[in-house]
């Protein structure tokens, strides 16, 4: 057996069924073995989809992704994906080819130092330098990214280890004194938590991207119903817990539901879970929960106390934790408080509203449409930008690994090719990838990906051809300059997925969207609708750097709307072209 | 902001790249590294690397919890400036051009307890341990004679008895 097999064989004793790559010079060894190899490879049309196809694949299926490229460009190429996968904690595992040990250092063709250029947004990394560790580097990477707070790990393959021969495959583990994460909370810490919640009259749980990662889902509505506590969600958090349940408030943050952000600052107690308090989720930290004592679980101690201080911190899996809690806090019983019904009514009176338009369609009448062809089992992946905001706001999603995006790093170009790794991990699931047009056209190459592989993701563009999130900014706070936003010569993308052997159709008009989500998602198969929508249509927001209860922009209810049956939705487009636009 | 200076000791893996991850961290949360010393420490397979750094009380905390984080990284202390014993070691060649210097420098030599490591016709050598103040203050006395060349370890440190 050689490295190259090595590799394969350690991927699938981990349980990878399949991997994203693309070929190069210092991987040929690699890729020569995989030809006998019944390992599933899907060759991506460029290296960063292979790294956000991973995470995609990763979170969609709770389980490790692993992406493949040659050393120099395509190691670099991978870089945006893995700092995204570091940023909202995916595991991933990011194997490149190197050149030559002995070349190493002499700036070899195709040679850069991909350990030292990924060191800040890779959980760790290894350069096996002898094919006989290989097994167990792989073996420990796996264990690596997947506990703990997730991370990517990235294996550094030079090529004469991938040929070289093994004596013997030994599946062990590499010593990592270093590494010893905490999952179980301490009991004191529990304790207190437990009192302070009962003691408190306003409670509010805050919770993020960590327990989604850590199965947390039940727990988190059970303990909510408990300390009848409402429910605010990061945009990492979003399906932890049903967003139709009365429990639920929604996303807290820029673009967050104004029944979030105008409430988290009255709770006299803020338990947050598996979050790291983003500047996008707090706004102005020091206006975020001026009366709130803050209990903060989280697995990494390093978010504890990072950007706001917390009065009581408990470090550990974000399921444990809460299973811990439960048991102390089972048997109290709470009232529903006069504080959790003002919130559920404030909910109900701040619907968000939906405006309709004829032409051009507004975005949030699309992302209704979108509402309502899917199911709660529909995986939706986000790109970034407006058209993200538009989906966390007014999509209820109602199960976690259901809603994947691009948190922390903000990447665009992420919604395709992720859309593709949840497709490839959870073929039963329909796969829906919302998208705007500057970032699809970042990512277009891989409807060949798509095609080729024939992965049935549905993609609904909304295309304003602006950079609209950019382009939202310079109308509220750049005097109406939009420097290089339009998106100016946009190609016809209908035309353009054709020529990829891809379904296409462009929608402008009501309901058209509906009508064709349903039976794509439905038929399963690929296709990318470009839905035409306003540009002038804007979601409200505090300005960077603002406090979590400014509001730029307007939050419009479906209340204001009178004489108006909300559920019969034809009758109210056609009474309104309203606000928003200008 | 206060910026004062700290030195943390750190038990990590002997290995390739450790230094530069950590000496990584340490930058890119906004601390300053005054000085680096990496050698072996009691435990096989573990090297003990102490920085001085510089940089915001505040921010300390977090970088003591990232360092934390690095899997090569198995013990970080931040040592306690009232027990800790910091010695560094400095090599200082000066210029004996005058008839005088030399005697003169040997007898400073004898008082910081110095080594004289080589000499030539017209420069020695010396070798000087102790905590830094004691090393600037050896070459400050060195100045006048005309100093060549000065090359120091930077602190390495160890807190004092059950500490």
């Amino acid at each position: 057996m050689r490295g190259g097999d090595a590799i394969i064989q350690a991927l699938k004793d981990n349980g990878v069924d399949t991997i994203f790559g693309y070929p190069g010079g210092t991987v040929i060894p690699f890729y020569d073995m995989l030809y006998d190899s019944d390992l599933k490879h899907i060759l991506v049309r460029h290296e960063q989809c292979a790294a956000h196809a991973a995470e995609g694949y990763a979170r969609a299926s709770g389980k490790v992704g692993v992406c493949l490229a040659t050393s120099g460009p395509g190691a670099t190429n991978l870089v945006t994906g893995i700092a995204n996968a570091y940023m909202d904690s995916s595991p991933i595992i990011a194997i490149t080819g190197q050149v030559v040990s002995n070349l190493i250092g002499n700036d070899a063709f195709q040679e850069v130092d991909i350990i030292g250029i990924t060191m800040p947004i890779t959980k760790h990394s290894y350069q096996p330098k002898d094919p006989n560790d290989i097994p167990s580097v792989i073996n420990t990477s796996f264990e690596i990214a997947s506990t703990g707070r997730c991370g990517p790990v990235l294996i550094d393959v030079p090529k004469e280890v991938q040929e070289g021969e093994l004596d013997e495959y030994v599946l062990g583990t590499i010593p990592t004194p270093g590494y010893k994460p905490t999952t179980k909370g301490n009991s004191k810490q529990i304790a207190k938590a437990a009192k302070m919640l009962l003691e408190a009259n306003k409670p509010f749980i805050l919770a993020g991207g960590g327990t989604i990662l850590a199965g947390a889902s039940e727990e988190v509505k059970k303990l909510a119903e408990l300390i009848k506590a409402p429910v605010a969600t990061s945009l990492m958090g979003k399906g932890i817990i049903d967003e139709n349940d009365d429990l639920s408030i929604g996303m807290l943050g820029m673009h967050g539901k104004e029944v979030a952000n105008q409430n988290v600052n009255n709770c006299d107690c803020l338990l947050a879970i598996g979050c790291r308090f983003s500047d996008r989720t707090t706004g102005k930290l020091e206006e975020f929960l001026p009366n709130a004592k803050v209990i903060h679980i989280d697995i990494d101690p390093a978010e504890i106390g990072k950007n706001v201080p917390v009065d009581l911190p408990i470090v550990g899996d974000a399921k444990i934790v809460l299973n811990q809690l439960i048991k102390e806090l089972e048997g109290s019983n709470v009232d529903e408080s006069a504080w959790f019904k003002s919130i559920v009514n404030f909910k109900k009176s701040t619907i968000p509203r939906v405006s309709y338009n004829d032409f051009p369609l507004k975005p949030q009448q699309v992302i209704k449409e979108i509402a309502n062809s899917i199911t709660e089992d529909t995986i939706v992946t986000t790109d970034v930008g407006l058209h993200q905001m538009w989906a966390a706001h007014f999509l209820d999603i109602s199960k976690p690994r259901k809603f994947i995006s691009s948190g922390g790093l903000g990447t665009m170009g992420f919604g395709l090719p992720a859309a593709i790794g949840a497709k490839v991990a959870c073929p039963d699931d329909a796969v829906l990838a919302i998208v705007g047009d500057g970032g699809f056209l970042m990512v277009s190459q891989e409807l060949a990906t798509i095609k080729e592989y024939d992965i049935p993701v549905v993609i609904a563009m909304l295309n304003n051809r602006k950079l609209g999130m950019v382009y939202q900014w310079q109308n509220k706070m750049y005097d109406e300059r939009y420097s290089q936003t339009d998106m100016g010569n946009t190609p016809d993308f209908v035309k353009l997925a054709e020529s990829y052997g891809i379904n296409a159709e462009r929608i402008e008009e009501v309901d058209k969207t509906q009508e064709i989500l349903s039976k794509a998602l439905k038929d399963n198969e690929p296709i990318l609708l470009d839905i035409t929508v306003e540009k002038n249509e804007f979601i409200p927001m505090f300005p960077p750097g603002g406090a979590i209860t400014d509001v730029l922009g307007e939050y419009k209810y479906e209340s204001d709307v009178k004489n108006i049956d909300l559920d019969a939705k034809d009758q109210s487009k056609d009474s309104q072209t309203v606000e928003g636009g200008k | 902001m206060s910026e004062k200076s700290h030195v943390i000791s750190t038990l990590v893996e002997h290995k390739p790249g450790v230094l530069q991850n950590v000496a990584g961290l340490l930058n890119r949360r906004g601390f300053n590294i005054d000085s680096i010393t990496v050698g072996a420490s009691e435990v096989e397979g573990l090297a003990r690397m102490v920085f001085v750094v510089k940089g915001d009380e505040k921010v300390l905390e977090q970088v003591i919890k990232q360092l934390h984080k690095l899997v090569d990284v198995v013990k970080i202390k931040d040592l306690d400036p009232e027990y800790v014993l910091k010695r560094e070691l400095c090599l200082v060649k000066v210029k004996t051009s005058k008839e005088k210097s030399r005697s003169e420098i040997i007898e400073y030599t004898d008082i910081f307890k110095a080594k004289i490591i080589d000499v030539c016709d017209d420069f020695i050598t010396m070798e000087v341990t102790g905590n830094p103040e004691k090393i600037d203050s050896f070459i400050r006395l060195m100045k006048p004679f005309g100093i060549k060349k000065i090359a120091r370890t930077g602190p390495t440190a160890i807190a004092r008895g059950h500490h």
